[in-house]
């Protein structure tokens, strides 16, 4: 007892009771218990795997730029360090393709709103000093590395016809039972594993916080919308991971013990993979954008000069979008063969989510309408996100007509569309979060000019990339193909050309990142002005290593 | 050729079983098991069901080098009005050659496009009336507004509103679509394969199609059969199409052998998935006889994007004079004599669907 209690004297002496006081490099960043390092790790990571996952569309825009194949089979012998065959070069398209899907979805976009952005503000928001379970915000932080460490190996072991898993990031049984022999399904499967069990982990963290750890006087009610929709994000990821886990795990059992859950002449049924794999995907696409429209709130509020409009409508449309997002699964199974009856069902379930959606879009709107706005980065970003979110709001109505999609299933309509609630969606909110949030995390501004100057090149680049992409799907050119007629030819050369834009207006960012990281100016405490409002701006920037000794109370 | 001999020597022996055979009485289940062709008894099916046995067929070599036969030549596909496949630059559907897929196209182009463009370019209105109206400058002093009742239920009913007038020809359409096929419906059965096509013909005589694509002259080995502009354009021309009659009701059953293919002509407003195991089934008649084209649409593996699809849709005499030249029969006629499908050794030959003499 009594060396206890000498040991924390003693401990007790070198506490300099500082809120700044950090640990070493190593226990800091490799050892981290602390939600602003942990979601700083989170955005770095995510950073990382973007620029991974964004150079694999750019060899895909690459190859896709005119008819033929040019460069597919010379990338494919540099991956084998032999002479590849044609059809080695063709699993390679698949493996891009499967790559390419599943680092943006499980390793850029999820880490990077959720893991960092969600790390970093809902503690801040709410008044708390950390998460709820600092230690294991941390195995999910590393969980995450070691899941795109599994799958990027995976590119390098047989996987089929050639190097990698070629499955598509749906992993469609029995493509990727029978049809894919060699460990790399395997390793990408499992690559899911510890994916998918990081962010329930961090599902679990963010829920208990959120309901434990808001300060004295933050009711439910009163909230920022960022904090909510994270909320809702984490009961989704609760909810609709695990049924991915049993998916995937039984594709394993199937591939390596001998299993025929998929397998139609043991008496399997691979349409059963669907079902499990979509009733998982679905909400996964409202997980990548809800935290999105959560810190949209906050900036269109913050630029407006005025509380956000309809709170309570925009708390309980985002929770009426996740119930209602667990009722559509099978619109992405049209074509499989469903009754007319299941068919009719999904296509009015579908509809439905546009009307929650609508509501958000016009609250946004109104938040702005009679508000004093100024156009500062992270608004410009904001609107374009609204515009852009729209255009591919509106598309999913039509995709949502099961009649219609028996056309537009699995073409480039279809590609289009996913990217403009995506990559215009997700990825502008991201920005927009990015460049909101930069001077608190890192106590420095980013150039307002350059960030417009990203803002406008990228916003045409990747207009000028996706869109032709309807005009392909509308004309009947499939998905996941590495070469296509040459009627195609002409809306794919715009579409590639869009990606050279797009390209430039990224390194202009990463620019200004580094430019403002070495000599960018200091930033003040709250400095977007009487607009901002939440218990963040009350900070430093950056915030001390631990925040709220004090709860703050509200009022 | 001792299979045909049987078939024939079946044909001749049992007209009555021939003449019986019925265009089949009730559309299939949508989930069973392959089925065997129609025209075979229970006992043949083992041998009918064409999924593992038909591994090998994609080298067999056509003797013709245009895919022409005897009462037969191949369509040449209609360049000039990019009938049934894609134009250059377009930006709206194919032509449509059905009569729901011309439906479906009214349905995007006259009431579903007008809606989302016009929601869209609102939206747009809306921010750009927002930027030079509500900024810093014009606006110094922000209004405290945060909740209006009568906007805040404006806007959920107005979307439910249009939503609902979405539906309507939304779920009509798909009521046309799912339609059953009438029992005098010509049955095609498609069985998808890494990485090809083949197409039974149960009501006349289960032979079936290997249907390859094909490549272009520099990538195949002298003498081998190569894509002319006849065939079709590249990446979407096949040594072997769907032939079909234009004008009568089709039903086209859907698997697959191996994975997952899908089946699909833009301008037929058609897709549908060939699950391994299951027998999808989809009824659709083709206006106008033409040649029309498709890819597989959905992810089978390497080759997936070079196993596409044709269906030429011909008169019914011409297409009766096809199936002849295939060596099988009409419904309600009698087998062909052993001359004619002796004569000419077709490229399905090695593969027909040995439809065998029955035992009963």
């Amino acid at each position: 007892m009594t060396t206890i209690a000498a040991t924390g004297t003693d401990l007790h002496a070198h506490d300099h009771h500082d809120a700044d006081h950090k640990p070493g490099f190593f226990a800091r960043w490799f050892m981290s218990t602390n939600h602003k390092d942990i979601g700083t790790l989170y955005l770095i990571f995510a950073i990382f795997a973007g620029i991974v996952g964004g150079a694999i569309s750019g060899l895909m825009r690459m190859e896709l730029a005119a008819p033929g194949i040019q460069y597919l089979q010379g990338w494919a012998s540099m991956m084998a360090g032999k002479e590849a065959s044609l059809d080695e070069a063709y699993h390679m398209w698949n493996v891009l393709i499967t790559a390419h899907g599943l680092i943006m979805v499980f390793f850029m976009v999820m880490p990077a709103i959720i893991g960092g952005f969600g790390n970093w503000f809902v503690p801040l928001m709410i008044g708390a000093p950390d998460m709820a379970f600092p230690r294991m915000n941390n195995v999910s932080f590393w969980l995450t590395v070691v899941a795109f460490i599994m799958l990027l190996a995976s590119s390098f072991v047989p996987g089929g016809t050639g190097l990698g898993a070629g499955t598509g990031w749906t992993v469609y049984a029995p493509l990727s039972t029978s049809g894919s022999v060699g460990p790399a399904v395997d390793m990408a499967i499992f690559s899911l594993h510890l994916a998918g069990a990081a962010s329930i982990l961090g599902a679990i963290n963010f829920i208990t916080t959120i309901f434990n750890m808001r300060a004295p006087g933050m009711t439910l009610h009163k909230m920022p919308l960022f904090v909510w929709s994270v909320l809702v994000t984490a009961f989704l990821l609760l909810l609709a991971l695990p049924v991915l886990a049993a998916a995937i795990t039984m594709l394993l059992v199937d591939r390596n013990f001998g299993g025929a859950f998929f397998d139609a002449a043991a008496g399997g049924d691979p349409v059963l993979y669907q079902h499990l794999f979509w009733f998982f995907g679905h909400p996964e696409v409202y997980i990548m954008i809800l935290p999105g429209f959560g810190i949209i709130s906050q900036i269109v509020a913050t630029f407006s000069r005025k509380p956000v409009f309809g709170y309570l409508g925009m708390a309980y449309a985002m929770v009426a979008i996740g119930v209602v997002g667990f009722v559509v699964w099978a619109h992405h199974m049209f074509t499989t063969g469903m009754s007319v009856d299941m068919k009719m069902y999904f296509t009015a379930a579908t509809m439905v989510i546009a009307v929650p959606t609508g509501i958000k879009i016009f609250s946004w709107i109104a938040t702005m309408w009679g508000g004093s706005v100024s156009f500062k980065t992270p608004m410009v970003w904001a609107m374009g996100f609204i515009f852009m979110f729209t255009v591919g709001g509106v598309t999913g109505v039509v995709l949502a007509n099961g009649g219609l999609d028996d056309n537009l299933h699995d073409t480039y309509y279809v590609v289009a569309h996913f990217h403009y609630v995506l990559s215009l969606g997700a990825v502008f909110s991201l920005f927009a979060g990015f460049y909101y949030w930069f001077g608190k995390m890192s106590g420095r501004h980013l150039n307002e000019f350059l960030g417009h100057l990203h803002f406008w090149i990228f916003f045409i680049g990747v207009n000028v990339l996706f869109f032709p992409m309807h005009f392909l799907g509308n004309s009947g050119m499939p998905r996941r193909y590495p070469d296509y007629p040459e009627a195609f030819a002409y809306w794919n050369g715009v579409a590639s050309f869009g990606y050279a834009i797009m390209g430039v207006g990224v390194l202009i960012f990463f620019v200004n990142v580094i430019w403002s990281l070495v000599a960018g100016r200091r930033a003040e405490d709250n400095y977007w002005g009487e607009g901002a409002t939440t218990l963040e701006w009350t900070l430093t920037s950056p915030p001390p290593y631990h925040q709220f000794e004090t709860l703050p109370v509200i009022k | 050729m001792l299979k045909k001999l049987l078939v024939v020597f079946a044909a001749m022996t049992m007209p009555s079983l021939v003449m019986a055979q019925p265009a089949n009485p009730a559309p299939a289940p949508l989930t069973k098991e392959v089925a065997a062709p129609v025209v075979a008894t229970p006992a043949a099916a083992p041998t009918a069901a064409p999924a593992a046995d038909a591994a090998a067929p994609a080298e067999a070599a056509p003797k013709s080098m245009d895919g022409s036969l005897p009462g037969y030549t191949p369509m040449r596909p209609n360049y000039e009005d990019s009938v049934g496949m894609p134009k250059p630059k377009e930006i709206d559907f194919q032509e449509q050659f059905t009569e729901n897929g011309q439906y479906a196209k009214w349905i995007n182009n006259a009431i579903l496009l007008p809606i989302i463009t016009i929601i869209s370019l609102f939206v747009l209105g809306l921010l750009l009336w927002v930027i030079v109206r509500f900024n810093r400058r014009a606006n110094p002093v922000p209004s405290k507004t945060t909740h209006n009742t009568f906007i805040e239920v404006v806007w959920t009913l107005v979307p439910v509103l249009i939503l609902l007038g979405i539906a309507y020809p939304s779920l009509d359409l798909l009521a046309k679509q799912f339609k059953p096929a009438p029992a005098e419906a010509v049955t095609i059965k498609a069985t998808g394969y890494q990485w090809y096509w083949g197409y039974t013909y149960p009501d006349h005589g289960g032979f079936e199609v290997i249907s390859n694509m094909l490549k272009e002259e520099d990538e195949v080995a002298k003498g081998e059969r190569f894509r002319t502009e006849n065939d079709g354009p590249r990446l979407l021309a096949v040594d072997n199409r769907m032939v079909v009659p234009a004008g009568v009701p089709l039903r086209i059953q859907t698997t697959a052998a191996d994975v997952i293919h899908a089946f699909a002509i833009p301008s037929l407003w058609f897709k549908l998935d060939a699950v391994p195991g299951r027998l999808n089934e989809k009824s659709i008649t083709i206006t106008k006889p033409g040649v029309y084209f498709g890819q597989c649409s959905e992810l089978c593996g390497a080759r997936h994007a070079f196993m596409p699809l044709v269906v030429e849709a011909l008169p019914p005499a011409q297409f009766a004079a096809w199936v002849k030249a295939q060596g099988g029969s009409m419904p309600g006629e009698e087998k062909p004599a052993p001359a004619a499908p002796a004569a000419t050794a077709t490229p399905t030959e090695t593969v027909a669907a040995p439809a065998v003499a029955p035992t009963n």
